[in-house]
């Protein structure tokens, strides 16, 4: 990465502060769900599968039990293809598990406009009936266009919306962190 | 991917053929869901256009147009005013002013899906035109081996049947050539592209091996694909007999016996049972024919996808 690009990029969450937030949220969908044995959680492909498997980690080691996971792609329930001229590559959804009267728990790395979550929600229930939804997320950046909020937020990140917030995970990125991104000052007109 | 329209395989690359593997990958997981629908395509109209008799791939279409959300309308020539002398492209110019988004076409006049392209904004599919192109079912039966074997490159790959008047062979030469497969021809002269023993055909084809002789080229082969003999061809002259074909040319036990033991037996269908394949063969343990319908859907979805997903309502 260019060293320009560097200076422009300051550290949210450090690798700890990752770790603990989940430890943290754990404890919440614990306490909030009366225990973990009606819940599913599913992580929302990219990075809120490696998310989700964290979560059920600690939850088991928390409560002893084996929470179901699921993984989901949304790319065919979007509603921004248009904007988008890349063409993503569709990625298979698994969710095993039967969630009908279960508590599904979506798992995502930021949450922003709501669109994806939104798109979530209907793949979800095209799975089956979930008693109700939850929807736990590393980092809330603000900038809401559908009515949606979190139930587990790791860190509120107040943000501009031409700045860019970027989770990193070890498991796909090579190391735990959450950095947000300024856009380059304009530069100087130059001729 | 970078593309309008699939009237053939000879313009995609091995990697374009990949992505539309990856995508129907994750479409024939949509295929298992008790829901087999998905909102991506929601708002577009795709007309099946099929001037000629179809069961297989016409269903395979709607279905995967219908799994997307897309809105469907069938076309046949019997039932549209191709029986009142409209031509091709006044039909199109009909289409096109009613909203049709992409156009699927099955014709029997080879090259109709291009004369199709020129005159529509929208996309066009080939779903088999005359003798010379059937892309999609190409696209499935190299999707087929790849699920079973993991991989297509180096394997051997026999096609035997009437291969001079075969879109599917010609369709299956491209993609199996692009994806590294070794491909060779069986059928008797009469019916083989006009051209000596291991040189290219004069079909414009890749250079692919040619024999006359199944039982030469069994050993070795992980795939025997048997395609449809039309009864046409004898009364046509080409073939002395149906039973000298079925003795030289057909699959039974014995010779699927000769081949790798892992070897898949496939038919793009409807097979002849008894000429072609032997009735105890055709769904035997070797048999992928019903898989091939599956995976038809998944590769249309994901063609369809592909081609009009950036165009859809979504959600």
């Amino acid at each position: 990465m260019h060293s320009e690009e560097r200076a422009l990029e300051k550290v949210i969450m450090s690798e700890a502060d990752v770790r603990r937030a989940l430890v943290r949220i754990a404890h919440e969908i614990i306490e909030r769900n009366q225990g973990v044995h009606n819940l599913v959680l599913v992580g929302m492909r990219t990075r809120g599968v490696p998310l989700a498997k964290r979560l059920a980690q600690t939850l088991k080691e928390l409560e002893g039990v084996n929470v179901p996971l699921g993984q989901l792609d949304i790319t065919l329930y979007r509603d921004d293809f248009a904007m988008r001229h890349l063409q993503p590559v569709v990625r298979k959804t698994e969710i095993q598990a039967d969630i009908t009267g279960k508590r599904v728990v979506l798992v995502d790395d930021v949450l922003y406009t709501g669109r994806s979550i939104r798109a979530a929600m209907d793949a979800v229930m095209d799975f089956g009936r979930p008693d109700r939804i939850q929807l736990m997320v590393l980092v809330d950046r603000g900038h809401r266009e559908l009515p949606i909020r979190a139930d587990y937020v790791g860190k509120n990140v107040p943000s501009a919306r031409d700045e860019e917030v970027q989770v990193r995970l070890v498991e796909t990125d090579g190391r735990d962190e959450v950095v947000i991104l300024r856009p380059e000052a304009p530069p100087e007109v130059a001729k | 991917m970078n593309r309008k329209h699939v009237l053939d395989l000879d313009d995609f690359t091995a990697d374009e053929i990949n992505l539309v593997f990856e995508n129907a990958d994750a479409m024939k997981e949509i295929l298992s869901r008790p829901i087999k629908r998905v909102p991506t395509l929601r708002g577009l109209t795709v007309v099946n256009m099929f001037y000629e008799a179809s069961t297989r791939t016409r269903v395979s279409f709607e279905l995967a147009a219908k799994n997307l959300s897309a809105d469907v309308v069938n076309i046949t020539s019997s039932g549209s005013s191709v029986v009142k002398g409209e031509s091709l492209v006044d039909t199109i110019i009909t289409l096109q002013a009613l909203g049709a988004d992409a156009i699927v076409i099955r014709h029997p006049e080879a090259g109709a899906p291009y004369l199709v392209a020129r005159h529509l904004r929208g996309s066009v599919v080939n779903a088999g035109d005359g003798c010379h192109a059937h892309p999609t079912q190409a696209l499935l039966d190299s999707y087929t081996i790849r699920e079973r074997f993991g991989f297509v490159s180096g394997l051997k790959v026999v096609i035997v049947g009437d291969i001079l008047h075969s879109r599917v062979a010609r369709s299956n030469v491209w993609c199996l050539s692009k994806l590294g497969a070794e491909v060779v021809l069986v059928g008797p002269p009469t019916l083989l592209p006009p051209t000596g023993n291991g040189q290219s055909s004069r079909l414009g084809l890749p250079p692919v091996q040619q024999s006359y002789d199944l039982d030469s080229v069994l050993p070795g082969a992980d795939v025997i694909m048997a395609l449809r003999l039309q009864k046409e061809r004898q009364q046509s002259g080409l073939l002395p007999s149906m039973r000298e074909y079925v003795q030289l040319y057909q699959i039974n036990r014995t010779r699927l016996s000769k081949a790798n033991p892992r070897v898949l037996l496939m038919h793009p269908g409807p097979i002849n049972e008894g000429i072609e394949l032997a009735p105890d063969v055709a769904y035997g343990p070797q048999s992928v024919v019903a898989d091939q319908v599956t995976n038809g859907v998944a590769i249309r979805m994901s063609l369809l996808y592909l081609l009009l997903g950036e165009r859809g309502g979504g959600a």
